[in-house]
This record gives C-alpha cells, sequence and structure tokens, in this order.
C-alpha cells in the first residue's frame, strides 16, 4: 500500500510517500533547493508560501521515492489543527488528488499524527508497530505542550496541555529577551551545553501540582526581571551560557517531572516524546536518565521526525487504512481549532 | 484616551471580561505591550465575558485561535513572529479586521494599518513594577 501525505499545518511544507510502514520519502521545504522560478529565498512563515512550494516539494518526494502519482493507493493531509491558510493548502491539494485518482483519503490530527512519530525509527525509516504497548506520550513543540495516554493504536486521551505559552515559545521568547536570532531554542541548546544549570533558579511553575497541564508564561516573565535586575549580564560570554543553561534547566525539568510522573500514575510502561522541542539536547538527556530510573522504556522521535513532517502522517493515514478507520470526505473542511480528544 | 491600573493579573482578566459581556460584533482590539505585560490575560478575560469557557493559550505560533461557543466568535491573533508587513500581508491575516466576531490581536504595532470599517480599540499595556501594568485605550472607526 503506498501513502501519499501532505503537511501544511504550520511553518513546513511537507510531503512525504508511505509503504508498507516504510517512509520512501519525506520532503520538507526547508530542506529543498527552490528553482529560480520560485524564488530562491523561502520564507519559512506564511500560508502563501505552501501554495508557492507544494508542487516542487511533491514533485521532489515523487521523484526521491522512485514511484509516480498513478502508484498511489491512499492520500493523507493534516487537516488540523493550524494556521486555518496554511491547512487549507495541504488539505485541498489532497482531497483533489484523491478525487482526481479516485482513492481513499484521510484528513488526520496533527498531534495524533506526532503520537506515532516516535515509533518511526532507523535507515530507512519505518514504523514498528509490532513493538508497540500503551505509552504517556509528550508533545512539546513552539506551538502545543500537551500529555497523551495512549492506550493502544488510535486510541488515546489527552491528560493535560499548556495553560498559556508553550515550552518551545519559552525558549523562544526567552531568546528574544536575551538577543538571540530567532528561533532561539537550538541556539539555547548550544549555549546551555557550556553553562551551569544551577547557576541561576527559575521557577518550575506547576511542577509539583496534581495535573497534568503546563504553564511556561510566569517563567517567560520571571527571565524577563532576572535581566532587567542584572543589566549587562548577558553580555559576559559565560554568564551568558549559564544563564541560558537555567532556564533550559527549569524547562526540562517540568516537561520531564510531568512527563515520568503521568506515566507512573497511570501505570504503562514505555514514556514517548516527539515535537520540535525534542530535538532539544538536555530533555533528551534528561528524560532518558529519569526513565531509566523509573523503569519506563523510553522512545524519543528522531530528530528529523522531531518537527513538522508529513511522514507521520503517511504512517498514521495506512494504519488507520489498515484498522479500517473511517474514511474522510474529499470536500471536508479544514479544522483549525481541532483539538486531539 | 481612557487609563486602568491593573494590580494582578486577575484585574487585567477582569478588564477584559467586562470589554467581553459589552463586545459588539467587528470589534477590533489592537494590544501593544511588551512580553510579560499581560495581554494574553486581557484576552483570557475577553473570552470569557464572551462567554466562552475553554481554554485560552497562546497563538504565537498558530498565529491565530479561534474560540467558538460563545455569544460572538472570537479570533485571538498574535503577530509576534511575523516582522515584516510583507510577513503579515503573505500570511493572510488582514482578513480578520473585519472579523465576523470580535479580534483580538496582539503585537498589533507591528499591523500596517489599512484602515478597518470596525471598530477599532488600541490598547497599549506599560510595565509599572513587577505586579502594576497601566492599561491605556481608545476607540476609534477608521
Amino acid at each position: 500500500m503506498i501513502v501519499l501525505a501532505f503537511e501544511t499545518s504550520c511553518d513546513e511544507t511537507s510531503v512525504a510517500l508511505v509503504r508498507d510502514g516504510q517512509v520512501l520519502a519525506s520532503v520538507v521545504s526547508s530542506q529543498v533547493k527552490m528553482h529560480a522560478e520560485y524564488g530562491g529565498v523561502v520564507p519559512e512563515l506564511a500560508a502563501r508560501e505552501h501554495l508557492r512550494n507544494l508542487l516542487p516539494v511533491a514533485n521532489s518526494a515523487f521523484e526521491l521515492a522512485g514511484v509516480t502519482a498513478r502508484d498511489v493507493d491512499v492520500v493523507a493531509a493534516t487537516q488540523g489543527p493550524g494556521l486555518p491558510n496554511a491547512l487549507m493548502v495541504g488539505l485541498k491539494a489532497a482531497e483533489a488528488f484523491a478525487f482526481a485518482v479516485g482513492k481513499p483519503f484521510f484528513g488526520i490530527n496533527h498531534h495524533e499524527a506526532h503520537l506515532y512519530s516516535p515509533w518511526i525509527t532507523g535507515s530507512p525509516a519505518h514504523a514498528e508497530f509490532e513493538r508497540f504497548e500503551p505509552n504517556v506520550s509528550l508533545i512539546v513543540s513552539g506551538g502545543h505542550t500537551m500529555l497523551v495516554d495512549v492506550q493502544s493504536e488510535l486510541q488515546h486521551r489527552v491528560l493535560g496541555s499548556t495553560m498559556d505559552d508553550a515550552a518551545g515559545e519559552c525558549f523562544d521568547k526567552t531568546g528574544k529577551l536575551l538577543g538571540l536570532a530567532y528561533p532561539a531554542g537550538p541556539i539555547i541548546d548550544r549555549l546551555a551545553e557550556q553553562g551551569n544549570p544551577s547557576a541561576f533558579q527559575f521557577p518550575r511553575p506547576l511542577r509539583n501540582e496534581d495535573n497534568h497541564d503546563f504553564s511556561f508564561s510566569g517563567l517567560k516573565t520571571s527571565v524577563r526581571y532576572f535581566i532587567r535586575d542584572h543589566p549587562g549580564l548577558a553580555d559576559d560570554a559565560q554568564q551568558l551560557r549559564d544563564l541560558c543553561a537555567s532556564v533550559q534547566a527549569a524547562i526540562v525539568d517540568v516537561l520531564v517531572t510531568k512527563t515520568v510522573r503521568a506515566a507512573k500514575k497511570l501505570g504503562v510502561r514505555c514514556v514517548t516524546a516527539s515535537g520540535g522541542v525534542t530535538c532539544n539536547r538536555s530533555l533528551r538527556r534528561e528524560l532518558e536518565s529519569a526513565c531509566r530510573r523509573a523503569h519506563l522504556t523510553l522512545r524519543l522521535a528522531d530528530a528529523a521526525l522531531c518537527t513538522d513532517n508529513a511522514a507521520m502522517v503517511g504512517i498514521l493515514a495506512e494504519r488507520k487504512m489498515k484498522l479500517n478507520a473511517a474514511l474522510t470526505e474529499v470536500d471536508a473542511e479544514i479544522v483549525p481549532n481541532w483539538s486531539l480528544a | 484616551m481612557a487609563t486602568f491600573t491593573s494590580h494582578s493579573p486577575a484585574e487585567t482578566e477582569a478588564l477584559g471580561e467586562a470589554w467581553g459581556r459589552e463586545a459588539l460584533r467587528g470589534l477590533v482590539i489592537a494590544l501593544s505591550g511588551d512580553l510579560g505585560a499581560g495581554k494574553t490575560a486581557l484576552v483570557r478575560g475577553l473570552a470569557r465575558g464572551l462567554g466562552y469557557n475553554g481554554r485560552v493559550h497562546s497563538p504565537t505560533f498558530t498565529l491565530v485561535n479561534t474560540y467558538e461557543g460563545g455569544r460572538l466568535t472570537l479570533f485571538h491573533l498574535d503577530l509576534y513572529r511575523l516582522e515584516t508587513p510583507e510577513h503579515i500581508h503573505s500570511a493572510g491575516v488582514e482578513e480578520y479586521l473585519r472579523p465576523e466576531g470580535v479580534a483580538v490581536i496582539e503585537w498589533a504595532e507591528r499591523l500596517v494599518e489599512r484602515g478597518t470599517k470596525s471598530l477599532l480599540r488600541k490598547v497599549n499595556f506599560e510595565i509599572v513594577d513587577e505586579q502594576t501594568r497601566r492599561i491605556s485605550y481608545e476607540d476609534s472607526r477608521a
């Protein structure tokens, strides 16, 4: 079975081809060298860029996968949540394709796709659903921070999510306050590697609350006051590294503590994590050691699949097809606020 | 120009809630002010005042959150990531300037004014100290 999948929920235009659990190709716009006729520079933001990127990205995916449009058996696209105009581009293109070739179509929830990306592994990348076990899944990115109880394949329930800012947003806004470039998450990660995470104390919002929710807005504000009260501190290279390490430690501590606690509380033996912030090295390390201490199996999404990508959309659609999940009409509309059940 | 002094996030939220209760269709609220000034707290109150009971979270990455189910739909925009007029135009957020409901826009100073037919309330947040915020606002019909 060959699945063609589109993902345009936020900044990245991505198209993937999946066959029998294997990712044949997963192309993301920022990786594609556009021809001059497409403008060369591709700003990562903006809905209209998706329209410009979609066909070259799709063509590149078909070329890499070595299949043609006629080979496609199932079509899928992210239907929500996301920016309305951006979602529209991928969803309508996918629906039109499915209609034209007369193949089944799945509108996919972006978060649900993230839940299964940690099961895609290896080179060439393939889904290891035969090893699936019930788990608590952390989805953590610039736009989202949530914990999900994944009871069985396609069966899940959201345990909690952020009440204000996402963890990735806290990284980026901290970077902004420090005058770092955007997106600041990877820069903070790099600076923090040589910093002392205990140099400065920052709050760990909701860490000890008996719930599965997060809140990072107050942490961001406390970084703001810290910088105001320590003028010039960030101009010192080592102090800046210490500050980055300390803020990062606060974010990571909350994420790791609450994730492991949720897994223990639910009695599952597996933890998974995905989303852009899962690329953060400290988060990966701390999750690994906390899960080892708690005797939990940890599955982290591969770096290439942490951020938004169509491969996870295609993998989930194929699974849905195999498990006889309900198809989506080819005239279905986008669902920008589609929250995971 | 009216000024409201808030002594806590709860007071900022209460101001938003009062606005939400009396908001008319087409109202656009443009928020300016530093990180941590309380813009999201005001939006949370606004949503509650409009009768929306769900969670209000930051739209920095998604650009637009839509809260439906209250008396009027609330569109919550954040232009933080859109640094140039080209970005804003290209992201297609201008259509929210004539909302089928109420629109509230964070980092609205980034928006190049092109004249909205809607009632526009410009709001500026000023941080006085850790808890205190001076919130000034003015209505205009462009």
